[in-house]
């Protein structure tokens, strides 16, 4: 009984996401199969073949493969967890929409987003948005779980060599179409998976002055994120919101300028490695979580910090 | 056409939660509780369905301890037509969706809207199992949701962009922060909301089967952030960002 890791990609190359949850599977055994389920996708499954510590991956082409719907790829999955005791995805949205409903197939609890391996059986998982840490056992014999991408390092891209063998898809449940897909285009990088993240509060007083962010997010390749009295006020788009409710970040560099930090902003926020906060309030409860903080006029602050980062 | 819209009854966003001493949990005595933000935009997605004339009743329903009626009336106030209480405390989603599908089958639901997560456990599951016990298409993280005959068209936040997916009906949809802006329920509506039909039931009566698979062991704060330094200048700043801490 071995262990099961669904790769997530577009077809033609794989998302280094899928390496994350190999590593993730490293800890729970050494029998580990990948399955690359999608359509002429040939290419990500010799790339899922050459992670190291992966022994067999298995390949399901077929047109109704070809987006990962839910509906054709998860019958799939199930039927592998008769061979398998562990089914692990990252949970990405392909994994957060699949795994559950392969879970429930199964009648199995899903453990979702886990962020250590105690056991064949236990595992830790933040709840709260990672205001608490639940260690959760479960006594389901298959064990379906997604993984926190940021919790397990990425195992390296080279180095294997296991077989590929091709298996037949479930079929069409014809259920659900895919109709389109709309990737943003972003000038930089999408706030979620960004290595740095710059995000404006109600300090920045209007939408208009989101460009003194800009300014710095562009020389340093960062996203560009708010906190929820931004949105709420109508600065910025629903999408740019970080918090509880918003996204979850935990970027290499954060930067929260005119954000005053409520709870539910550093639920979203404060995984981060190296956080900086500007605020003219020095009483500002983002500066108790803060690495480094500048007291003053953000206003004055940010075209100073464009300019010396600039510099370099 | 009917909608079931699934509310739970969790601790209110603003609060900052308080794990228990003994590690046994998360302390709710005394908290301020509130309905499940993706709830309740799933709420006023499906009321405005029904605004639109095509959706004929919107059925809230809540698993979880007597207090959750109020919740529901919080969705009924919004502009639910009825709701029905299942009274189950500690439900898991595997449990919460089986329950859930028996209502469906009860009521001859063709459409179930519900939050992409709870912000309490934040599982993220229910939904998409509904949909597996159901044999129903699903779309979660929805972001717009057009309905039309015999399908629902769904808009999709998915990571890196937007992805559009046509479902049969009947289907599932799951809320993303983007698909409406819920309202405030006015205060005529909160009054007219107590003369509303509640109903309670318990999973026995639905046949369901909700013993736990999971033991949570322990529940711990997570490594507690410090604050660091402040910084006199821009100049300082930039100095230790590239210097010491070596992220720019």
């Amino acid at each position: 009984m071995g262990i099961l890791v669904i790769a997530e990609h577009d077809n033609q190359s794989l998302k280094a996401a899928t390496r994350n949850a190999v590593t993730a599977a490293t800890k729970l055994g050494s029998d580990i199969t990948v399955l690359v389920a999608g359509n002429a996708c040939q290419a990500a499954a010799e790339a899922a073949a050459k992670i190291p510590g992966v022994t067999k991956v298995l390949l399901a082409e077929a047109p109704e493969l070809a987006h990962g719907l839910p509906e054709n790829v998860a019958p799939l999955i199930a039927a592998l967890g008769q061979s398998h005791e562990f089914l692990i995805a990252t949970a990405t949205s392909f994994g957060k929409s699949t795994m559950p409903r392969v879970a429930a197939l199964l009648d199995v609890q899903q453990i979702s987003e886990i962020m250590s391996v105690e056991g064949p059986n236990t595992f830790t998982r933040p709840i709260y948005a990672g205001n608490a840490i639940a260690t959760v056992q479960t006594a389901d014999k298959v064990k379906v779980l997604t993984v926190r991408g940021t919790a397990f390092d990425a195992a390296p891209a080279d180095g294997g060599s296991a077989p590929i063998e091709k298996i037949a898809s479930t079929g069409d449940a014809g259920l659900s179409r895919f109709v389109g897909q709309e990737l943003s285009k972003y000038e930089r990088p999408e706030l979620t998976s960004a290595r740095r993240v710059i995000s404006g509060g109600r300090g920045m007083q209007n939408g208009e002055n989101f460009k003194l962010l800009e300014a710095v997010a562009d020389k340093i390749g960062a996203a560009i994120g708010a906190s929820r009295a931004a949105v709420d006020a109508g600065f910025v788009p629903n999408d740019y919101q970080v918090g509880q409710t918003g996204k979850i970040v935990a970027p290499d560099l954060y930067i929260a300028v005119g954000i005053s930090g409520a709870i539910q902003h550093l639920a979203g926020m404060k995984d981060s490695k190296v956080i900086v906060a500007i605020n003219k309030d020095s009483e500002a409860p983002i500066f108790s979580v803060a690495d480094y903080g500048l007291v003053g006029d953000l206003f004055k602050i940010m075209p100073e910090l464009a300019e010396e980062i600039g510099k370099a | 056409m009917r909608v079931i819209v699934p509310v739970k009854r969790v601790i209110d966003y603003n609060v900052k939660i308080r794990v228990k001493p003994d590690g046994t949990g998360v302390d709710t005595a005394n908290v301020k509780m509130s309905m499940n933000p993706f709830d309740e935009i799933a709420v006023e997605e499906a009321v405005r369905l029904k605004e639109a004339g095509k959706v004929q009743e919107v059925i809230a329903v809540s698993v979880g301890p007597a207090q959750a009626q109020e919740t529901i009336r919080t969705a009924l106030a919004i502009g639910a037509d009825r709701g029905i209480l299942v009274l189950e405390e500690g439900v898991e989603p595997l449990a919460v969706a089986k329950l859930l599908k028996a209502l469906v089958e009860k009521e001859s639901v063709e459409l179930v809207i519900l939050g992409k997560q709870a912000i309490d456990d934040d599982s993220n599951q229910t939904g998409q199992m509904l949909a597996a016990l159901l044999g129903w298409g699903q779309a979660t993280f929805a972001s717009k949701v057009e309905l039309g005959e015999g399908k629902i068209t769904v808009t999709r936040e998915v990571d890196g962009g937007l992805e559009t997916d046509e479902l049969k009906l009947p289907a599932i949809v799951t809320t993303d922060l983007r698909l409406n802006e819920p309202r405030y329920a006015s205060l005529p509506n909160i009054m007219k909301a107590k003369k509303k039909q509640l109903d309670t039931v318990s999973a026995a009566d639905l046949g369901v089967d909700v013993s736990p698979r999971l033991t949570t062991l322990k529940v711990v704060e997570p490594p507690k952030r410090g604050a660091g330094v402040k910084v006199a200048s821009v100049q300082e700043l930039v100095d230790k960002l590239k210097n010491e801490a070596k992220v720019i």
